[in-house]
């Protein structure tokens, strides 16, 4: 199958790329970020998915499917940038699918569509609505983008349109906002608060995109592997130290004396948990994820961090 | 009861509450924790203060355990009684100590304590998880046992004299139990409201602290008296339908259960009656 694949040089969809072609796919990767070493069998094209070369891609590849990993995902990246391209590079993949006659597009969502709050339900399922945006606006483009490929649905009815909502990751690409938070040897906790976390290993978050396709799966699908721990639990499987520092003063130093700089409202995030429930993942697709919880921990762990790509990421 | 048995106690129920979670049928993973995020190790420190409180503070007196179903889901229905939730607590013991297997009963917790620091950590991880529909629903598909007090937390704001009456009950509950087909034990819960005798509710110092009130004892103190308290279990109770019915099949059904949980109630002080009339029984 010939398969677009956006934001082909972030780290995760690089895994994928790879699997797509170990499965016998060919893939179009498309990105603005060159990727020099893409394996053979990826075909790389650096342009913005935005721009009329993008379109181009579409018009003489004619792809059958689209993976969309293009979205960013930086908080350091200024509010209205990442509106700009998680919205309208979501809007032209819908659009040039539509216009080359696509058969499958899938979206690469996160499981923090669901928002982290004190009065959520523990298992958040498919059919609730946002809540994230509310007290972290950092999300509030991913949220959008999640529900704008969700209408394709109904906007384009010939088309597969998948939408996954896929927990952190972790692995040896020590890539992604649970490895990002992981990386200090202590780990800050708002005090009297230890949050369950639930993560996949990378190379099972790479497989369940390429079933998703190959099922050509309908719908919206959470995505996650192991059952969740709390987060003080994972950070001392890592090896690393926690230290629980009272929420005013979390709050005040974030950024600063080795807390993460992240926003106010990813505070809530390491107060209250998002966990999803992926039955109808693993019964329409019968995913099952390779690596527990620990063996996940583990490769996280035993892979050098060194030359690893570090990024603060929903 | 002598200073060495006092001290010893904690230890010898230390050790069963243990053997007790050890044997708990929850899918813990080898990081001792299960997919709620209830731990062992929390289970353990959680249930040694509650074995104190339940064996020998209060010497809770347990009846009709055998109603509960060893295995698969249950709902525990009963009356609010005494402040702070010390009923609960007691109930969720009786769960523990008296059932064999023993097994983990998963109360419904108001929404405020999740925003607490250090109580939304420990209620999380001992299974007490924030009250919310889509939370029971998925903890009964789950076959756990589930324990509602449908007077909510205005059962919990019954003053002295209002001890063993019940309020209005919430409806949530039925529509869970029929839409997930689960057997529903009524419970009559006595003493509560003699341990922690509420005689004012304040509630501008609960807005103040992020809570509906706070309750004041009698005495002030917001400290349980050591009375002796007991647990009723009835028999199952269980009821045909959809969870999709209107307002006024449910509220029937609801009343069947309020008036078996008013006849445990009764049934309970009365019993407590003759034995606190016993010679020689205080």
């Amino acid at each position: 199958m010939k398969v677009v694949l956006t934001g082909a040089s972030g780290l995760l969809a690089r895994i994928v790329a790879r699997k797509l072609v170990a499965h016998g796919h060919d893939v179009i990767g498309i990105d603005v970020r060159p990727w020099p070493e893409a394996p053979d069998g990826v075909d790389m094209h650096t342009v913005d998915i935005r721009k009329r070369a993008a379109e181009d891609v579409f018009r003489t590849t004619r792809p059958s499917a689209v993976i969309h990993m293009g979205t960013v995902t930086h908080l350091l990246q200024k509010s209205e940038d990442r509106y700009r391209i998680n919205l309208g590079g979501t809007r032209a993949v819908w659009d040039h699918c539509h216009a080359y006659k696509v058969e499958q597009a899938i979206f690469i969502g996160r499981h923090t569509y669901y928002g982290a709050a004190p009065d959520s339900p523990l298992y958040h399922t498919e059919e609730e609505p946002p809540s994230g945006a509310t007290q972290f606006p950092e999300l509030a483009d991913l949220v959008a983008a999640d529900l704008y490929a969700g209408s394709a649905l109904w906007r384009y009815p010939e088309i597969v349109t998948t939408v996954l909502r896929v927990c952190y990751t972790l692995g040896p690409s020590h890539h992604g906002t649970l490895a990002t938070f992981l990386s200090p040897s202590r780990i800050p906790l708002v005090l009297g608060f230890d949050p369950l976390f639930q993560f996949l290993h990378e190379d099972d978050a790479a497989e369940a995109i390429v079933v998703a396709l190959e099922k050509k799966a309908r719908g919206v699908f959470n995505v996650s592997g192991p059952p969740p721990l709390p987060l003080s639990v994972i950070a001392h499987a890592a090896g690393k130290r926690t230290l629980p520092v009272p929420e005013r003063l979390f709050r005040a130093l974030l950024g600063r004396f080795g807390l993460p700089g992240l926003p106010q409202g990813a505070v809530d995030h390491i107060k209250y948990p998002i966990v999803i429930d992926s039955m109808r993942f693993k019964k329409t697709i019968g995913f099952r994820y390779e690596f527990d919880a620990e063996a996940t921990i583990e490769s996280y762990s035993a892979a050098s961090s060194s030359g690893s790509a570090r990024s603060t990421s929903t | 009861m002598s200073l060495a048995s006092a001290l010893l106690g904690p230890v010898t129920i230390g050790r069963e509450v243990r053997e007790r979670v050890d044997r708990l049928e929850l899918p813990f993973s080898r990081f001792g924790v299960d997919n709620y995020g209830i731990s062992k190790k929390h289970l353990t420190y959680w249930f040694t203060l509650l074995g104190v409180l339940y064996k020998e503070y209060f010497r809770v007196k347990a009846y009709g355990t055998e109603h509960i179903p060893r295995r698969g889901r249950a709902m525990l229905i009963g009356n609010h009684s005494g402040g702070i939730a010390i009923d609960g607590a007691m109930v969720i013991a009786s769960c523990l100590f008296e059932l064999e297997p023993p097994r983990l009963a998963q109360g419904m917790v108001e929404k405020f304590l999740n925003r607490m620091p250090m109580a939304s950590l420990w209620f999380n991880r001992v299974g007490q998880l924030t009250g919310l529909p889509e939370n029971a629903l998925h903890l009964l598909e789950d076959d756990r046992i589930l324990m509602v007090f449908p007077e909510g937390a205005r059962g919990t704001a019954k003053l002295y004299w209002e001890r063993t009456s019940l309020v209005q009950f919430g409806s949530g509950f039925m529509r869970l139990a029929l839409q997930t087909k689960t057997p529903i034990i009524p419970f009559g819960f006595i003493g509560g409201g003699d341990a922690f005798p509420t005689v004012f509710n304040a509630v501008e110092l609960g807005k103040r602290l992020g809570a509906p009130y706070v309750p004041v004892s009698a005495y002030l103190l917001p400290l349980p008296l050591p009375v002796q308290l007991a647990v009723h279990y009835g028999e199952p109770m269980r009821f045909e339908g959809t969870g999709n019915e209107d307002d006024a099949t449910i509220e029937h059904k609801v009343n069947e259960v309020k008036t078996r949980i008013a006849e445990l109630i009764e049934h309970g002080e009365r019993q407590r009656a003759g034995f606190l009339a016993l010679p020689g029984r205080t």
